[in-house]
């Protein structure tokens, strides 16, 4: 029996992780074909089946005028957009998290538990739902398709998730750290930033990285509140898909689109393995 | 503890979220009481007429919306069974774990948008890998342009894409669990078939409802796969309710009956939402 499980355990793992990679693979060796060996059916091997080239490569970083796609200025823009969102949510996330989670609240029937799930529940809206009136009040503000207005919808986007893990984090972190600052003479804002916050740094991070994650893969609020003064990277390569297809290239700018996060995927392991997202996560 | 600090830590995020949801909240059912669309864009009022249209005479919100709760517990279903699998598996004692740890988190770090493109070239009829392995078999399956087929390239697709965020929660759980039940387990020789149904399981399901929900408030936000997959078709085969208010509002610019559609949905969303959880915690808590 054991030796059974231990079989159709390996069987299992090794087969879903050829059906994680296989897409990647697939674009690695799309991204080195050109148009004949693209139309020539599917063909997997370079030089063995076809001859390999640059060129969906070096497009992207070419300007259009010269017939490049030039993804660089999208590339920056959605670093900016997604960290500065994310900054912004941390750390209005953690003020909110660290005042419900110490304090009482109380508003008639609205106490403590209401409000933070009226944080997170901000996740249940559809984006589709808000895009609406948000394309009618960014354009009152006149902040249509500009970075500070993406910055402003990612915030509600972003902050329940802050607020989500941060709450939980100050939940497990002992209170009597913040009454000794107290007992020693601090004010609340004091014990907060010179001894809470430190120590908070790990759920700090935590929150950190799954607003990156899910600002960093957003797509649709970019592709209704932008159009050409300022484009993210995500539709910049949908809009290559609407065209007569380049795959090579799309392939290509989807592998470097792709890449940055793969690092927080090692970093998202570290923590898990030493154990502490296992508290920041439930 | 003071009174005044507790509001300068909550407010300042409180204020930020509520200032920029009220106006699009509000006006989002001011707008569903409007006839606005391309030939007649401005807020007048017509009453309920859109909510009559909606729940009499049409059909297509009602079909998106099915098919939107399908493919939701459908995906949600096979992520949270593969992620748990998964996340067991790699939980303990196999060679290689941290590399199988890293790999299996990669498709939630990915952009869904971005890998469907991808998916796309790789369900190509006649260009793509996995037509071309089949045909090995002697099939060719139009695996975008049948109705039943194009549903289950999208499943595939959100499977591979999402399953890495439920075994990330569920592997977290498993991590977190307290050492004693197992050991006591052991000593008592229950075999590890009988271990996962009296201890493990039990152990994880609080922590199984939260990813469940959390997997079911994402899922049923299904939109950028449709778009780049199928863009709801072939015909209207596809289409979710994200789709069905995004063709009505930002397509068709019936932006006062996609309103009422939006609004709609969301109140049906928050109150199956809410049976859903209640449901759950008393099936998986009975223990």
């Amino acid at each position: 029996m054991p030796k059974l499980y231990t079989f159709l355990k390996y069987f299992f793992v090794i087969l879903w992780a050829c059906f994680v990679i296989a897409p990647f693979l697939w674009a690695i060796s799309t991204s080195f074909k050109d148009f004949n060996s693209v139309t020539g059916g599917a063909t997997y091997i370079p030089w063995l089946q076809f001859e390999p080239t640059l060129d969906g490569w070096s497009v992207l970083f070419k300007p259009g005028s010269q017939g490049g796609i030039n993804i660089i200025g999208p590339y920056f823009n959605s670093i900016f957009v997604t960290l500065t969102a994310s900054l912004i949510s941390i750390v209005l996330g953690t003020l909110a998290a660290y005042a419900l989670s110490r304090y009482t609240f109380k508003a008639g029937f609205v106490k403590n538990n209401d409000i933070t799930f009226f944080f997170i529940s901000q996740r249940i809206m559809p984006p589709v739902v808000l895009s609406i009136p948000f394309f009618l009040f960014l354009s009152t503000l006149g902040l249509l398709d500009s970075l500070a207005g993406l910055i402003l919808v990612y915030i509600v986007l972003l902050m329940p998730i802050a607020v989500w893990i941060m709450v939980d984090f100050f939940n497990r972190v002992p209170k009597e750290i913040d009454e000794t600052a107290l007992i020693d003479g601090c004010n609340p804002f004091q014990a907060f930033f010179k001894v809470v916050l430190p120590n908070s740094v790990p759920g700090m991070l935590v929150a950190g990285l799954f607003c990156i994650i899910f600002g960093w893969i957003d797509f649709f609020f970019a592709f209704i509140l932008t159009f050409t003064k300022v484009q993210l990277l995500p539709v910049k390569i949908v809009a290559l898909n609407s065209s007569i297809t380049p795959w090579w290239s799309l392939s290509a700018a989807a592998l470097v689109s792709v890449a940055p996060l793969i690092i927080v995927a090692f970093i998202v392991e570290r923590y898990l393995s030493k154990g502490n997202l296992s508290g920041a996560l439930k | 503890m003071n009174f005044k600090h507790k509001y300068v830590f909550l407010l300042p995020g409180l204020i930020v979220l509520i200032g920029i949801l009220i106006f699009p909240i509000i006006f989002t059912v001011r707008l569903s009481l409007s006839g606005w669309n391309s030939f007649n864009p401005g807020l007048d009022f017509i009453g309920f007429k859109n909510y009559v249209r909606l729940f009499t005479d049409d059909p297509r919100f009602w079909q998106s919306f099915f098919r939107l709760s399908f493919l939701a517990i459908t995906t949600v279903f096979l992520q949270y069974i593969i992620g748990f699998a998964l996340a067991h598996m790699v939980w303990k004692d196999i060679k290689f774990k941290r590399f199988f740890r890293v790999l299996f988190l990669i498709p939630m770090m990915t952009t869904p948008v971005i890998m469907t493109v991808i998916w796309r070239t790789f369900f190509h009829e006649s260009l793509g890998p996995l037509n071309d392995f089949l045909s090995i078999f002697g099939v060719q399956p139009p695996w975008l342009s049948s109705p039943s087929l194009a549903k289950v390239s999208i499943i595939v697709v959100e499977v591979w894409q999402w399953t890495s965020f439920m075994f990330l929660l569920m592997l977290a759980g498993l991590l977190s669990l307290p050492k004693e039940p197992f050991l006591a387990a052991a000593v008592d020789g229950a075999s590890p078939f009988k271990k996962f149904i009296y201890v493990t399981f039990p152990l994880m399901a609080p922590i199984s409802i939260g990813a469940i929900i959390i997997r079911l408030i994402e899922a049923s936000k299904i939109m950028d796969t449709v778009f780049v997959l199928t863009s709801g078709g072939p015909g209207t085969s596809t289409e979710t309710s994200s789709f069905f208010i995004f063709i009505k509002g930002l397509r068709e610019f019936q932006m006062g009956y996609a309103a009422t559609a939006s609004f709609t949905y969301l109140i049906i969303m928050i109150i199956s939402l809410t049976i859903i959880v209640k449901v759950l915690t008393k099936v998986l808590m009975r223990e």
